[in-house]
């Protein structure tokens, strides 16, 4: 009894990932203890560095600067590959017109267009915002195409069978049976929304985590930008978190896991 | 058209093309179905028994012959043909209350006292709001049986409805569909693969064979009802049939 659960403890130990996150610090302060804080800040250094810009308010600042495009991007590219991406999967018609187009487009990164985008919308958030829009709207569209492509023929038979017209078999099985892959394109677009936000902010500049992370190093607070890249990446795991949870809650019945 | 014959189904095939080669599922078939009878089709793996179904139900575009429901040739599925699956086919994101009403019409205390109704029928009181993820395989069925029953088809079609239960679960609903066809007065026909069942339930067995899938016999079974699965007249056709099968397995070996 008492072995078996010391074991359990050791398993959960090592389970919680925390034994990684151990050696990770631990590499990493040997390694900064051999350079200087400009090179490469040490744990406690970017720590400092952290519990600073959060008491003066920077981060906070720039974690809702970065935050509201995030979500002003992210959510125009639900509310538009959704609806685009339902009727591509459903119409064949629809298909034939965006499908060629969707090959060729998704696989220009958002970054490539920062330029363009910058002269077409101007040097404010509508640019960055646009840029978010860009590099979310694929995943969304190509999941929920894959989404209303794999239905199961046989429920959409049998509610055929039973009554329902066109308009009720697509509202009631096509696309409630897509929410497990149109959530997994969520999730990838609030993904690339999170890595395109801090390009688009490096490269334009203004404010925000991508910003902060740039504008430090210029100015040779190395141990800033880390602070700023730790942010980023708590965030980054926090929203998906998130995300996945309330996806589970609420959608369990449309078999998102 | 005869008085009392809901089903003609004459010199019926169908053929799928498939992109390597054209697959004759049904060579020829004919069978004819009195209102309110209930019939079980056994035969082979693969001799063609769901196509027949769905080409029945109008799941199946472009088939030789006619298969004429009160006159008219079947072209598309409608609601005087009920489907069961092997398979329930609830939509898992629907609750049972509204699996059963999705395409119907009428107020809600129509949909809830008709839904009422029928899970009553098929021993399922209080279910109504409950997942198909929360069913067992025999309740999901019986969820299935219901949602079929309750748009009131002229013709029931089964396509091995109990297949997937076990023994003790399946003799149940055997007992039980054979209930609802006696209330319901609803014609079935009935695919299985199970003789007893075929027995249990059937005014007549349809035979079928493959290669060329054609119907080869049809045996009336003149069991009164209700059916013991003991009784001597039982046991007799029990061996007729798996006599038959035992020959036709030579000659296709053969
Ligand atoms: N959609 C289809 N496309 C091509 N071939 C098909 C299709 N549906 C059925 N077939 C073929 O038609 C034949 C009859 O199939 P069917 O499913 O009707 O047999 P079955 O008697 O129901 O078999 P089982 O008892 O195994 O369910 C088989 O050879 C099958 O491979
Ligand atoms: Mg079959």
């Amino acid at each position: 009894m008492a072995t078996k659960e010391k074991t359990g403890i050791v398993e959960k130990i090592l389970r919680c990932g925390i034994i990684s996150w151990i050696i990770f610090f631990t590499l990493w302060a040997f390694a900064a203890f051999n350079y200087d804080e400009i090179f490469l800040p040490s744990p406690i250094e970017t720590w400092k560095a952290l519990v600073k810009v959060i008491s003066d308010g920077t981060l906070g600042a720039d974690i809702i600067a970065s935050l509201g495009r995030i979500g002003k991007g992210w959510g125009l590219a639900i509310l538009t590959a959704i609806p685009i991406g339902l009727l591509t999967g459903h119409f064949k018609c629809v298909r034939w017109l965006v499908e060629p187009l969707l090959n060729l487009l998704r696989f220009i990164p958002a970054i490539a267009l920062t330029s363009m985008f910058l002269i077409w919308f101007g040097v404010d958030d509508k640019s960055k915002v646009a840029l978010i829009l860009y590099a979310a709207f694929f995943p969304i569209l190509v999941n929920t195409i894959a989404g209303v492509v794999t239905t199961d023929k046989s429920l959409v038979e049998a509610a055929s069978c039973m009554g329902a017209g066109r308009i009720r078999v697509f509202f009631t099985v096509i696309v409630p049976s897509s929410v497990p892959n149109i959530f997994t394109g969520v999730r990838l677009g609030l993904s690339s929304s999170i890595i395109c936000v801090i390009a688009a902010e490096m490269l334009v500049g203004g404010d925000g985590l991508g910003y902060l992370i740039q504008s430090s190093r210029m100015y040779y607070k190395t141990s800033w930008a880390f602070a700023g890249i730790i942010t980023l990446a708590l965030i980054g795991f926090i929203a998906d978190r998130l995300l996945s949870f309330v996806g589970k809650k609420l959608l369990k019945h449309f078999g998102v896991k | 058209m005869s008085d009392n014959n809901i089903l003609e189904i004459k010199n019926v095939s169908k053929i799928f093309h498939t992109p390597d080669k054209d697959v004759e599922a049904i060579k020829k078939v004919d069978l004819t179905v009195k209102e309110g009878e209930f019939i079980s089709i056994i035969g082979a793996s693969g001799c063609g028994k769901t196509t027949l179904l769905r080409l029945i139900a109008g799941l199946e575009k472009n088939y030789g012959g006619d298969i004429l429901l009160d006159g008219k040739r079947v072209e598309k599925a409608g609601l005087d043909r009920g489907v069961i699956f092997q398979d329930h086919r609830l939509l898992p994101w629907l609750t049972v209350e509204d699996n059963l009403t999705l395409g119907l019409d009428g107020s809600k205390e129509e949909l809830r006292e008709l839904v009422n109704t029928y899970l009553k029928k098929v021993d399922l009181e209080n279910f109504e709001k409950v997942y198909p993820g929360q069913l067992s395989g025999g309740m999901a069925q019986r969820v299935s049986i219901a949602r079929a029953l309750m748009r009131h088809p002229r013709i029931l079609l089964l396509d091995e409805p109990l297949g997937a239960l076990d023994a003790l679960t399946k003799m149940n609903m055997q007992t039980e569909i054979g209930k609802i066809w006696e209330e319901e007065k609803t014609t079935m026909i009935m695919v299985t693969h199970d003789i007893d069942e075929a027995i249990f339930l059937g005014d007549k067995v349809v035979v079928m064979r493959p290669r060329p899938a054609e119907v080869d016999q049809v045996i009336e079974i003149e069991i009164p009802r209700p059916r013991l699965r003991s009784g001597e007249d039982f046991a007799y056709y029990r061996n007729l049939i798996i006599n038959y099968f035992n020959h036709s397995i030579l000659d296709y070996v053969i």
